[in-house]
């Protein structure tokens, strides 16, 4: 084993860019899982939305040459293009077998990417990471680019926004009433399927969001979210499916994971999520913050 | 353009289906007895024209079609016309096996050119070296060299990774200098790593440490730290396509292209698109063509000139130039051998001398590997780009020459 290893600064980098890249975790795993703790949907055109969403911001940089503009309105167009989906597409297949909706995002996901190759081409686009965020920062114990500091900060913007909204609004206690007896809502004569549209749209707009944060640090391609979908995945059921808590420890706990990985065994790094996820399931099959029987 | 007012498009949409209609009547009769007169010359071309090379699948189609037009434009072979039978190989192994087998057996290809990644030439070669048909691969690969992946039906016209690293590591490493390596944990990566390691050898350059990525790897922040850890005055890259892209990336966020050289084994036309002027400015790596070739090799110039010629302007690409050198020492052999006889071809293939596009190449005979040159080039900074396909500078152009290839010996060819 290298001497390096035992680097103290270069241990505590390591678990710095754990949390970093957790932070990316947590940012594709939220959409999902408020999708399916709300709706009871499993969305397997999340990763595809990541990428249409990567898409939108470059198509937004391009015409308004701002990042910020990307930022804000290429999540808003996908977030609207995800109401469109949930009003024409999933609706019609309420009360039909769990299966189907399931089915239906899976084949989304294909008709996504290749939209986004007829439109954009395969080959990938690039996306400079923008002029005010970019270069490194000294943290002390090493060099760490601000781009992805700022990618931190915007999570813990979204998880204080979403926490705020979900916990201390009426909307928000609308929503998760709904989430656990929608009849009696029914019943108080609250109009539940708009609501759902809504949180569908939320739950998109937040992956898409994922995708224009995700940009600057890799390039655009209509392939990028199918590795995401696994990880996504794989973070949402290490937290409990539909839980926002399970996704936020879930992702902040894999991104340690693959970074000290990567440390020891760097070609592991990969699959060593998948490993963390098989270890977290065989002594809690409902995931970290799951609850059981939540029909998994 | 074509700016017709609607009304004018309807009539002439309505005339354009009777005009193909009586086309299609006459190409009914006629096709059977142009067949009996000279039957045509069929190249199957495999290639993975959906998925995330089609980009790249559809410039070797470009580029192999430009041959075939300009052979049949010259009389083709004594009035008997080539034609280029394209298939998707989905960039799938059982898919490529497949598409060959009905290019063989149901379309009776003469000879098979093509495929674009590693794992889908070899099991092109798996199926033209049963059936006993000529295949030209335009993929780099350093098994397909070696005698057990080998017939006298192979021919390889692509680089191989041991000439490329060896050119690169030969402009780029010096005596001592500090190599760290970041390689994709799977063939490709392994041979270029290979390569680069057995080149600083032999020049003196130091390892200062080599890190295996997973294939495929979306994110490689996690690598960083310890890359940097490492000190190197070069970080030397040993990945493709898409890996290569967001690696080169994300080591420039991390401010490592400041501290380190980024060297890649090959520098690719597509990828530096897709990745950007700022992530790639400064990397250093090879390739087979790269079209500002055109300002000292004639054959260069008067390959791109019908290239903008036939597509719009448009330049062709590295890997689409495979296409073209492939198909064009094809057919060149082909009226060399004044038949489609594989074996008469593979004679002549054996000994052609070829310069279509970079300059002089031949195959070697104990291996089929084209002696070529190898260009070095780098990454321009968006500063010094004077259009948007002005890409790289030419540092070097390593002339083909056999030294650059492992010999016959240690291929396990027997004289």
């Amino acid at each position: 084993m290298n001497p390096e290893f035992f680097d103290l600064e270069l241990i505590a980098m390591q678990l710095f860019s754990g949390v970093a890249l957790g932070a990316v975790f947590v940012m594709l795993a939220l959409g999902l899982s408020i999708i399916f703790g709300m709706l009871g949907i499993v969305n397997f055109a999340h990763g595809h939305v990541f990428m249409v969403g990567a898409y939108a911001g470059v198509f937004v940089m391009e015409r308004t040459g701002s990042f910020w503009a990307a930022l804000l309105f290429g999540p808003l167009m996908v977030g609207a293009l995800g109401l469109v989906i949930e009003r024409f597409l999933i609706r019609p297949l309420a009360g039909r077998s769990p299966d189907d909706p399931l089915l239906l995002t899976f084949g989304l996901g294909y008709v996504l990417v290749e939209g986004v190759r007829i439109l954009f081409g395969s080959d990938g686009l690039p996306f400079a990471t923008p002029e005010e965020l970019s270069g490194v920062a000294d943290l002390g114990i090493g060099f760490f680019p601000i781009y992805r500091l700022f990618v931190v900060g915007v999570v813990a913007l979204v998880l204080v926004a979403l926490w705020y909204g979900l916990e201390r609004t009426r909307l928000g206690l609308i929503v998760r009433a709904g989430a656990r007896d929608p009849e009696i809502l029914r019943v108080l004569g609250i109009d539940i399927q708009r609501l759902w549209m809504w949180v569908f749209g939320l739950g998109i707009a937040l992956a898409a969001l994922g995708g224009v944060l995700a940009a600057p640090m890799r390039s655009v391609n209509p392939e990028m979210g199918t590795v995401v979908l696994g990880e996504a995945f794989a973070v949402t059921v290490i937290g409990g499916m539909g839980s926002l808590m399970g996704s936020v420890v879930a992702g902040l706990l894999v991104g340690i994971v693959v970074s000290m990985t990567a440390l020891f065994a760097p070609e592991m790094a990969s699959i060593a999520m998948f490993a963390f996820m098989a270890l977290v399931l065989l002594v809690r099959p409902q995931g970290l913050f799951g609850k059981p029987g939540l029909g998994v | 353009m074509n700016r017709q007012g609607p009304g004018h498009g309807a009539v002439s949409r309505r005339t354009l289906v009777r005009g193909m209609a009586a086309a299609g009547t006459l190409a009914g009769i006629g096709m059977p007895f142009v067949a009996r007169a000279a039957e045509p010359i069929r190249i199957g071309f495999p290639t993975p024209v959906t998925g995330p090379f089609g980009a790249e699948a559809k410039d070797q189609i470009r580029s192999a079609e430009l041959a075939v037009k300009q052979f049949n434009e010259a009389g083709g072979l004594n009035g008997r016309m080539a034609e280029l039978l394209v298939r998707d190989d989905k960039l799938n192994p059982g898919e490529a096996a497949t598409r060959t087998l009905e290019l063989i057996e149901k379309d009776r290809a003469h000879f098979i050119v093509g495929a674009l990644s590693s794992a889908v030439q070899l099991s092109v070669n798996e199926i033209t070296r049963s059936r006993k048909v000529l295949y030209i691969s335009i993929s780099q690969s350093d098994t397909i060299n070696e005698a057990k992946d080998f017939s006298r039906h192979t021919f390889h016209e692509a680089l191989n990774p041991h000439m490329t690293t060896a050119a690169v590591a030969k402009h780029a490493f010096k005596k001592g200098t500090r190599v760290a390596y970041l390689a994709a944990d799977y063939a490709y990566g392994h041979e270029m790593l290979r390569g680069f390691k057995r080149a600083a050898a032999a020049i003196g350059a130091e390892t200062a440490g080599e890190i295996l990525h997973p294939f495929g790897a979306p994110d490689y922040s996690t690598f960083m730290p310890r890359l940097r850890a490492m000190r190197p005055d070069i970080l030397c890259i040993c990945n493709f396509g898409r890996d290569q892209a967001n690696s080169i990336k994300q080591a420039n966020d991390f401010g490592l292209k400041k501290a380190s050289k980024i060297v890649v084994p090959v520098l690719l036309h597509n990828q530096r698109l897709a990745g950007g002027a700022d992530a790639f400015a400064g990397v250093v790596g090879a390739s087979n063509y790269y079209w500002g070739l055109e300002e000292t090799v004639p054959t260069a110039k008067a390959f791109n000139d019908a290239f903008r010629a036939a597509y719009a302007g448009a330049v062709p690409t590295d890997y689409g130039a495979y296409g073209y050198t492939a198909v064009r020492s094809l057919l060149m052999a082909v009226q060399a051998a004044g038949d489609t006889d594989t074996d008469k071809v593979i004679a002549a293939l054996e000994a052609l001398k070829y310069d279509v596009a970079k300059g002089p190449e031949s195959y070697r005979s104990c291996d089929h590997q084209a002696i070529q040159s190898v260009l070095v080039t780098e990454s321009k900074p968006k500063s010094e780009m004077k259009g948007e396909v002005d890409l790289f500078r030419i540092l070097e152009v390593e002339p083909g020459a056999e030294a650059m290839l492992r010999t016959c010996d240690e291929l396990g060819h027997r004289a």
